[in-house]
């Protein structure tokens, strides 16, 4: 198997290529995703290789883009609907949370709703506060969906892959400065497909585990880096999938680290540190010889001044931090 | 257009009078605490529900919000399967996990049957894109209340439907009220079809909506439009007789107003319609609703004798 070094961005775009090759009923429909080329630029390129039949762009319509998704799937097709923001897909929320994810539950299993919603997620931007959340772990809170948070180029790819091709709904969150991050990706393997809620152990490491995601992914592996110089091994879980969520690893891990800290960009209050602690005391109680942390956001909105926004927001030294407080 | 047969016409009466004893049914098996959450009534508009269905062909789809008995029944679901889902049983169209806001009919195109006010509209859109996709010729009618012309999904849906060219009927139910605000003292533009022009869309008839023929017929021209131009939206005039859903007060209307529609109750005008059309018609009405009598009794038999939904049930069909 060929293997090449691209970014997250041509990740998800050859993903969606490859897809849209394969399967006839895969169409994308979003703010943008045509003549602009997308907002991110990921479906650049696209309105001219596959027309505007399939490369649908959207009034600015978060509720009936969601809930248009939900109903071309139930008939029988594979919508890509992209909501440019995660801060855009409160407007939608009932869309998401009532029907996409309920619409197979509460008619008995008459409907199946085959579709992803793509999205973008995070703060650090200079947005201020609506614009830089990083709230995908609201939406995970909801059975009957699945919420993807992919953190390299070759977990992008795979996973929305498998995510297109899975016949249940998927939120498909991507985190907007982490687009251009690159990593070695198979690109000769039309059927290279990652499964579906599965977390992946990003790094080996004796002394603590670190269960993360996505933008804490880097924040963590810096964080790794230097407690490796000073001797501490951490061992570092990528969730990659807040729904379905896989803890197994994690549990094996803290077996062996006796200590957990949890690192992610959401706000504190209910986040999914606060379910990853709560499984871990009830899992693994016996095995940690210290309390769980958790690295977060603060819990405030998110200021537009560079300064006080990054204040806001975790990084590697907090990271490294809480580490050292429960060695 | 022709005018339907003897048959035909029969068998629209046989409809709107099993949908009015089926929900008078309800109404008193709601009363003894066999059915339970909220109860919708159609009593009052059943000329609407069984002129849209009348109208669609074949291969059209259909989807409605919560008070969706009418529809449901006039699409020819089971009765016994659909009083089966009111009394919560596994045997429910629905299984037990739906209850009176949602049934749905996947073979039959009946999409449901939706308990949000507005959540339906992107789906009759997304419904219509497939059709769109495929290049088939089918046509979504998405019934709504007038309430729900108020809400963000009516405005987005609409406007998505005409700038994809889709083929939609956005049918406006319109009985006066939503919940018990009265559509004048609701909207700004009280003449809710004429909200097509915001969305350069055709703007169809107002139908009396207490008249089965008159449904029909509009209903039939507005699909035929859409399946060829994209959508439409019109309304049918229509009253319900009972309240909002079970245990409404009905603070908001005067005793005398629906003493004056259920002068007009759609049964009985079209019974006197068929009265005068057709010689000595009237002891095959009759019969038809000693047989309907007959399927309710038979209905709630079944749907009392069938067993609750088990804890496989419970957990089933939460992921494809």
């Amino acid at each position: 198997m060929t293997e090449k070094i691209i970014t997250i961005r041509e990740a998800l775009s050859s993903a969606l290529r490859e897809e849209m090759l394969r399967d006839e009923r895969v169409f994308i429909m979003g703010e943008e995703v045509g003549v602009w080329g997308g907002t991110y630029a990921v479906t650049r390129g696209f309105l001219d290789e596959f027309g505007a039949r399939r490369v649908r762009d959207t009034p600015i319509s978060e509720m009936v883009i969601a809930g248009a998704a939900v109903g071309a799937a139930m008939a029988g097709l594979r919508p890509v609907a992209e909501i440019m923001t995660i801060n855009f897909a409160f407007v939608a929320m009932d869309a998401i949370v009532n029907h996409m994810a309920k619409v197979r539950y509460m008619f008995n299993g008459q409907f199946t709703v085959p579709m992803v919603i793509r999205t973008t997620t995070g703060g650090g931007k200079q947005l201020a506060a609506t614009h830089s959340h990083a709230p995908e772990v609201i939406f995970a809170h909801f059975p009957g969906m699945y919420v993807a948070v992919p953190g390299t180029a070759y977990d992008a790819k795979g996973m929305l892959k498998a995510a297109i091709r899975d016949d249940n709904p998927v939120l498909f969150v991507e985190h907007s400065t982490m687009l251009q991050r690159r990593s070695p990706v198979p690109v000769d393997d039309p059927d290279f497909l990652l499964p579906i809620g599965k977390s992946d152990i990003k790094r080996t490491g004796k002394d603590v585990t670190i269960v993360t995601y996505q933008k804490g992914l880097e924040w963590s592996t810096q964080a790794a880096e230097m407690l490796a110089q000073e001797g501490i091994e951490a061992e570092i879980i990528d969730l990659r999938w807040l729904r379905p969520l896989d803890l197994e690893p994690v549990f094996e891990s803290v077996k062996k680290t006796n200590r957990a800290v949890i690192v992610e960009e959401s706000l504190p209050m209910f986040n999914v540190g606060a379910e990853v602690a709560a499984q871990l005391q009830e899992q693994v109680f016996d095995y940690l010889d210290a309390p769980v942390k958790r690295v977060s956001a603060m819990d405030q909105p998110l200021p537009y001044a560079a300064n006080i926004e990054l204040m806001a927001l975790p990084d590697a030294q907090k990271v490294v931090k809480a580490v050292k407080e429960v060695l | 257009m022709a005018a339907p047969k003897k048959d035909t016409l029969l068998d629209w009466y046989r409809q709107m009078v099993l949908i009015r004893r089926f929900e008078e049914k309800c109404a008193e098996l709601y009363q003894q605490g066999k059915i339970g959450g909220f109860l919708h009534l159609y009593i009052g508009q059943e000329a609407t529900g069984v002129g849209v269905v009348s109208a669609l062909r074949d291969h059209d789809h259909i989807i409605t919000a919560y008070r969706d008995h009418g529809i449901a029944l006039a699409k020819g679901m089971e009765p016994r399967r659909v009083m089966a889902e009111m009394l919560g049983k596994r045997t429910g169209t629905s299984g037990g996990k739906g209850g009176s806001m949602h049934l749905a009919d996947r073979e039959k195109r009946f999409w449901g049957g939706h308990g949000i006010v507005g959540g339906h509209l992107p789906l009759a859109a997304g419904i219509a894109l497939k059709a769109r996709y495929l290049e088939q010729d089918e046509v979504v009618v998405a019934l709504m209340g007038d309430g729900a012309t108020n809400i963000g999904y009516f405005h987005e849906s609409l406007n998505l439907s005409a700038v994809w060219d889709l083929p939609v009927v956005w049918l406006i139910e319109n009985n006066g009220y939503g919940m018990g605000t009265a559509v004048e003292r609701a909207s700004g533009q009280p003449e809710l079809v004429k909200r097509a022009i915001a969305y350069g869309m055709r703007e169809g008839p107002r139908v009396d909506g207490m008249d089965v023929l008159a449904v029909h017929e509009a209903v039939s021209e507005a699909i035929a439009y859409a399946a060829k131009h994209g959508p439409v939206l019109m309304e049918s005039l229509t009253y319900r007789f009972e309240g909002h859903s079970m245990g409404d007060p009905q603070r908001y209307r005067s005793k005398d107003e629906v003493a004056r529609y259920a002068e007009g109750d759609p049964i009985g005008r079209f019974r006197t319609y068929l009265d005068g059309k057709f010689k000595n018609v009237l002891p095959e009405l009759d019969e038809i609703e000693r047989q309907v009598q007959a399927t309710i009794a038979e209905a709630v038999e079944f749907a009392e004798n069938s067993p609750e939904p088990t804890y496989e049930d419970l957990v089933s069909f939460v992921y494809a």
